[in-house]
């Protein structure tokens, strides 16, 4: 559906041309550093796995012991395969314990042959993981071939919340069997700023349940018989932005979840994570999801929630293009960006719906394959929820209408709770009744001058926009605001202390393997 | 004034109501759902929509007649007991009376990420016309922004010798507004003693306002709260009150 909006092809490369400058500098910056939960990450694919009886990963005391030892800057993976090789433990989780004991010495060892040893090794035990991944996106294959994808487009997106993983598996499959087609299980609040990632089946979130390995691996298997039983793959979603992006992006990958929540600024703008931090996890996380065949989510529909959905339209497509960017430097194909963007224009506005499409073409446009991930109202849902559900409708007629890829469903009591299975049920009659009787309106659905006109301005202000982060960074714009309307410099923050330059003999093998 | 719902005529007492059973729909489950509205008070009541969800659960829709009485003069509400002044009588008030900056230290605390509704009362920019306390001149508001821990609020309530302290909380599943509230409330009272405690003030969306005794603090701001009716309030708790006792 390409070309409604006579979008002039010479702006549109340039927006790109420039989104690129603006984002190299920050990519140059995640080339060069690590933190701890990159390292984190690549000990979970080497195999380290559990938890102390206080629940500390073992990953995270590991990480800890070889940074006390010999620092961050030259990676885990040498220190600890060496000192596994020196010890004669083979098992990494055993060498763990007996680390944390302080049974253990890490070194960075001298001699050429040793840290050859040493890295051989910590190529075949990372290859080990990454192995895991592959077979489990062969599965994936597999079994899209064998039960199918949905028949329609968008996809139906559903958010299950109940705090507890044995409450949200019926409600997921009660929800894929009324229609979705996509289960996200939102976290608990305060998940993204612990920095490590709890273990085990949790039953205790507040609004979202604990990303753990245990459940996605419980919601995973649920969905799976439910996939079998509509004869229609379900996929899985969850949230891999906060201080340990890289270790659930790789447990994501060794679960089989299909959909990854991975914002380059989200962390940064909602919940004052440190820039750097960010930036170098994301580059990361997004390596190991393009590995694993997940679509990643980006989180540009936030900055409406805090910043004027009109006034700041502009920046919604400035940070897609810049999550395109750093998406193809990791190495993601066009397909497995679920770019964001939402209907959050008050209602009130005259003329508020043309303008909701024009926001929403534009992007269709500017990302043809890209499968768009379109986010409902929720700021100006109030808890009168009968004109919410109303607001529901529109929102999926413009989805309709402009051809987004994944309509995450909206729920008539946004304002009020997290959503009830009453709601679901009322929001997905409502997503059937618009597609049903319209999902084909775009092919009748011919934009004029409003329209036209609305994105092309949106697109010029974007490439203004752009002009002045690369004239002055897209860090400085991060701490003036600019995004969402948060002020978040670059060093400040949480989490900036689990970051360290590389050093000159910075080692990852699953860096290397990617 | 006693009155009763209101569906087409005067005194009709027709209401509707819309819920969940945990059981499959037939027409048990229908006669299950007409029992809730009996007990409810609904007669009598119409089952007007039924509709199955998934295998184990039903969603009723039900309207009726409620026989019950409302006495509109036996309602308990917290009303506004204090003049509503503009920014400028603010100001004065405070510049005469206090003869210094009134100190406003303000935050959204334990896991809650939701700022906006803190900023709209805090920040310069404020909401729906009205601009926020930082436009205050006589007011000094810092503003410690989300997730933090009740332990740095205290502590920087003490550095910045806080008149009062201004907590939001949005997230209500699992009762977590209530639990933080009573956590800050009670790290207060340790820490200071009772002179010396500023004003402790709650808001958010979804609080009862009668709720203050219980939850250890001296006022709940709830929806659609301005930044003018927390200024004033403040004059008045802080200043006014005090000089006339
Ligand atoms: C914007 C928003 C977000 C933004 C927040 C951005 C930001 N920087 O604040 C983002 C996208 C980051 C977000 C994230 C989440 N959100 Co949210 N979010 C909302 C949303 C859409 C609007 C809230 C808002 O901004 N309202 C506007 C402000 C102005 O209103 P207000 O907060 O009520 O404030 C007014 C009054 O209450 C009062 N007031 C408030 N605080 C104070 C304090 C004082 C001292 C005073 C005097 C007055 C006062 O005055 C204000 C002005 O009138 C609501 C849904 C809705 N429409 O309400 C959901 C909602 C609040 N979010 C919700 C949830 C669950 C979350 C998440 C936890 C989801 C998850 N599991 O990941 C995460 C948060 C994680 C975390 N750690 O908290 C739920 C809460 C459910 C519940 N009742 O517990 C809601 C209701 C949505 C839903 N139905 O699920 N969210």
């Amino acid at each position: 559906m390409a070309g409604k909006l006579d979008l002039d092809p010479r702006i549109v490369a340039r927006a790109r041309a420039l989104a690129a400058k603006a984002g190299q500098p920050v990519v140059d910056l995640a080339r060069s550093h690590t933190t701890v939960s990159v390292e984190r990450a690549v000990l979970r694919l080497a195999g380290v796995h559990g938890a102390d009886a206080d629940g500390i990963p073992w990953v995270n005391r590991l990480v800890d012991a070889v940074r006390a030892d010999v620092g961050l800057g030259h990676g885990v993976a040498v220190p600890v395969l060496h000192a596994a090789l020196t010890t004669g433990v083979e098992d990494l989780t055993v060498l763990a314990q007996k680390a944390a004991a302080g049974a253990v010495r890490f070194a960075v060892p001298e001699k050429k042959s040793e840290i050859a040893a040493a890295r051989r090794r910590a190529r075949k035990a990372a290859a080990g993981g990454l192995k895991i991944i592959d077979r489990r996106r062969a599965e994936r294959d597999r079994l899209i071939r064998r039960y199918g994808d949905p028949a329609q487009r968008p996809w139906i997106y559903l958010i299950v919340a109940t705090g507890d993983i044995h409450e949200d598996i019926p409600q997921a499959q009660a929800a894929a069997r009324a229609g979705a087609d996509v289960i996200a299980v939102i976290r608990s609040t305060g998940q993204s700023l612990l920095d490590y990632v709890p273990e085990g089946a949790t039953r205790e979130g507040f609004a979202g349940t604990y990303a753990t390995q245990e459940n996605f691996r419980l919601m995973r298997a649920a969905l799976d018989e439910t996939s079998r039983e509509l004869g229609r793959y379900i996929r899985l979603t969850n949230y891999a932005s906060g201080l340990c992006m890289p270790e659930i992006a790789a447990l994501a990958g060794l679960e089989r979840l299909d959909m990854m929540l991975n914002d380059s600024m989200y962390g940064i703008l909602f919940r004052d994570i440190n820039p750097i931090r960010t930036f170098v996890d994301q580059r990361f996380s997004r390596q190991v999801h393009a590995r694993a065949g997940i679509i990643i989510n980006t989180g540009e529909d936030n900055y409406l929630t805090t910043a004027d959905a009109v006034e700041a339209a502009h920046t919604v497509t400035v940070s897609q293009l810049l999550n395109e960017f750093f998406a193809h430097e990791a190495g993601l194909a066009d397909w497995q960006l679920g770019l964001g963007h939402a209907f959050e224009i008050n209602p009130d506005l005259p003329e508020s719906f043309r303008l909701e499409l024009a926001h929403a073409l534009l992007a269709r446009e500017l990302f043809p394959d890209a499968p768009l991930k379109w986010m409902p109202p929720t700021r100006h849902m109030t808890g009168d929820v009968f004109r919410g559900n109303l607001l529901d409708g529109f929102f999926n007629l413009a989805g309709a209408l402009t051809g987004q890829g994944i309509l995450l469903v909206g729920m008539m009591t946004e304002a009020v709770v997290t959503p009830w299975l009453s709601d679901r049920d009322i929001a997905l009659q409502n997503v059937r009744y618009v597609l049903n009787g319209a999902g084909n309106l775009h092919e009748d659905f011919v934009p004029g001058a409003f329209i036209r006109g609305r994105a092309g301005q949106v697109l010029g202000e974007a490439v203004e926009l752009l002009e002045r982060i690369v004239d002055d960074t897209l860090m400085e714009a991060i701490a003036d605001g600019t995004f969402g309307l948060m002020k978040r410099p670059a060093d400040r923050g949480k989490g900036l202390d689990g970051v360290a330059r590389q050093e000159d003999d910075y080692y990852n093998p699953v860096g290397e393997l990617l | 004034m006693i009155v009763r719902p209101y569906g087409d005529t005067t005194g009709d007492g027709m209401v509707q109501l819309s819920f969940t059973l945990p059981i499959p729909h037939d027409k048990r489950a229908e006669g299950a759902a007409l029992q809730l509205a009996g007990k409810m008070g609904m007669d009598p009541a119409m089952l007007v929509h039924a509709k199955p969800m998934g295998d184990g659960f039903t969603f009723f829709v039900v309207y009726g007649k409620v026989g019950h009485l409302v006495d509109t003069e036996r309602v308990q509400v917290v009303e506004r007991d204090y003049p509503l002044l503009s920014a400028k009588e603010v100001n004065a008030v405070i510049k005469r009376r206090l003869r210094r900056r009134l100190n406003v230290v303000g935050a959204c605390i334990g896991t809650d990420a939701h700022t906006v509704g803190i900023d709209a009362i805090l920040n310069l920019k404020g909401i729906a016309g009205e601009k926020g306390l930082e436009y205050y001149s006589e007011l000094s508001v810092t503003n410690l922004g989300a997730q933090v821990s009740v332990p740095d609020l205290v502590e920087t309530a003490r550095e910045k010798k806080a008149d009062a302290v201004l907590v939001s909380q949005v997230v209500t599943q699992r009762d977590a507004h209530l639990h933080n509230t009573r956590a800050m409330s009670a790290a207060f009272r340790e820490a200071l003693p009772a002179g010396r405690r500023p004003l402790l003030i709650v808001g958010g969306p979804r609080f009862d306002e009668l709720m203050t005794g219980e939850l250890g603090v001296d006022r709940i701001f709830g929806r659609g709260t301005t930044p003018r009716e927390v200024a004033s309030y403040l004059v008045h708790a802080l200043i006014e009150s005090k000089s006339k006792s």
